[in-house]
């Protein structure tokens, strides 16, 4: 290999005046970090009302919770961000398009809103499941003790479904994460994003991809323990995780 | 709303985007799937062989392509064949592969993890006295593999890879990133040529909208008839 390695390069002054290349890559991690959080504060709250709809005994939640999740799963990410980013301000009202084009940070914006949408409907359809496997008992003797639909989902079913479906969200999560690196096509400098500009500027690819893939790693790392300490925390008594 | 919305661009790119960039989309997504299945099965035996060293092996390959976003994959490996075909052929520069094979390598080495994972999820799934019986009566651990146990764990897994199919072929989008004529790359050259996203993107959106919903219909029926048979 007639490779030229220079694995100082992290600690040369990177072109943007903005410190090193490796304060480059770690501004990057604090991006991937806060889009893929927003995005999955917003999955988690949408996952959750769109999954709790999907089992409401009602025929029209059912149809419209199955409407949203087909919507937001059968379209890739990519494109999704793109209609967010460069469709939805020209449909808008004039006003409205060009308020959200000039939006500061737009790109940040549009990709924890798409990424948020697109792992709700995986969300909801982990939430669906989780509801499911509960025995058909406990909503029963919770609508037989006097408690209404809301208190029934409130208090008994959705703190038994949200603690069966902690190891799926866990990997969900994750994958929010990862998908963060999609939202280089509009412009968003995270993690793999700075890689590449790193790549630019320096021409040492692979120092800045080795780089860029230890950091994933350690994310990856990081989430999984702080889970599964979770999980022990929550686990419910007598299921095979609990104590 | 869609007053100035011009159909025309979209009837005009038409033979562009399908004869392009949906030959290379299905192209990439068959060849893909089938590479990884392959590859991935491999990775699956090698995980369940009960050597060691193998299974690890295996499983920090698979552990380590699922911790990784795919953006950052296609780049790796858009940069590094050419210096792999450097190194297996001998040649004195890093060796030029093609848009085609560059994404093709990348989506193979990194599905075969994900279907590895289908794979193994599937082998477990047959009863033990099946590979005892076959041991039994006399069969290689190959012929094992090949007549008994692979044929029933891929007939019992096939929604669950025909659905990382779907996500395969939405995934395959983003060889954008390299700039690649994928149905994607072509609507979106249109749509910057002609100044035309708004129509250009919908369409995209419709198409791939269309194809997903269809294959996953047509998985939902699949898996009823199977679990009929079972």
């Amino acid at each position: 290999m007639n490779y030229h390695w220079n694995w100082g390069i992290f600690f040369e002054p990177n072109p943007m005046g903005t410190g090193t290349y490796l304060d480059m890559l770690l501004s990057g991690l604090v991006l991937t970090l806060k889009t893929g959080a927003l995005a999955w504060i917003i999955a988690l709250i949408m996952g959750s009302i769109v999954g709790v709809m999907r089992t409401l005994p009602s025929k029209g939640a059912y149809w419209f919770g199955f409407a949203y999740v087909e919507f937001f799963r059968n379209m890739p990410l990519l494109v999704q961000l793109f209609l967010w980013f460069f469709v939805l301000p020209e449909l808008l009202p004039r006003s409205a398009g060009l308020w959200l084009k000039q939006l500061p940070n737009a790109p940040f914006w549009t990709a924890a809103i798409g990424i948020g949408f697109f792992m709700s409907a995986r969300v909801a359809v982990q939430l669906q499941a989780g509801i499911g496997s509960l025995p058909r008992g406990q909503k029963m003797a919770a609508t037989a003790l006097g408690l209404t639909t809301l208190q029934a989902y409130r208090y008994i079913l959705l703190p038994m479904a949200f603690r069966i479906i902690l190891p799926p969200l866990t990997s969900e999560f994750l994958n929010t994460i990862k998908n963060t690196a999609v939202a280089i096509t509009i412009g968003l400098l995270e993690l793999t994003g700075q890689a590449r500009s790193m790549q630019e500027f320096s021409f040492q690819v692979f120092e800045a991809f080795t780089a860029a893939t230890l950091l994933y790693l350690l994310v990856n790392a990081v989430v999984v323990t702080a889970m599964r300490f979770l999980e022990r925390y929550v686990a419910i008594p007598g299921y095979i995780t609990g104590k | 709303m869609f007053s100035n919305f011009d159909f025309e661009v979209i009837r005009r790119a038409l033979p562009y985007l399908f004869y392009e960039g949906m030959t290379f989309t299905l192209m990439l997504t068959g060849l893909a799937a089938l590479g990884g299945l392959i590859f991935g099965t491999a990775i699956a035996l090698m995980r369940l062989s009960g050597f060691k060293i193998l299974g690890r092996i295996a499983g920090v390959y698979v552990d380590f392509m699922r911790s990784l976003p795919l953006v950052l994959v296609i780049f790796w490996f858009y940069f590094l064949v050419p210096y792999i075909g450097q190194w297996v052929t001998g040649a004195s520069r890093p060796i030029s592969v093609g848009a085609f094979a560059s994404s093709l390598i990348t989506f193979i080495m990194f599905e075969a993890a994900y279907f590895s994972e289908i794979m193994r999820a599937g082998i477990q799934s047959i009863s033990r006295g099946q590979p005892a019986a076959a041991n039994a009566l006399g069969l290689t651990y190959a012929q094992t593999m090949r007549y008994v146990v692979l044929p029933q764990a891929f007939r019992n897994m096939l929604p669950v890879l025909i659905t990382q199919t779907i996500v395969l072929f939405q995934d395959t989008s983003l060889v954008y990133v390299l700039s690649i004529t994928d149905f994607l790359g072509a609507a979106s050259k249109v749509a910057q040529r002609d100044g035309r996203l708004v129509e250009m993107y919908l369409f995209a959106a419709i198409v791939y909208f269309t194809i997903s919903c269809v294959a996953s219909f047509g998985v939902r029926r699949l898996q009823a008839r199977i679990a009929i048979i079972r």
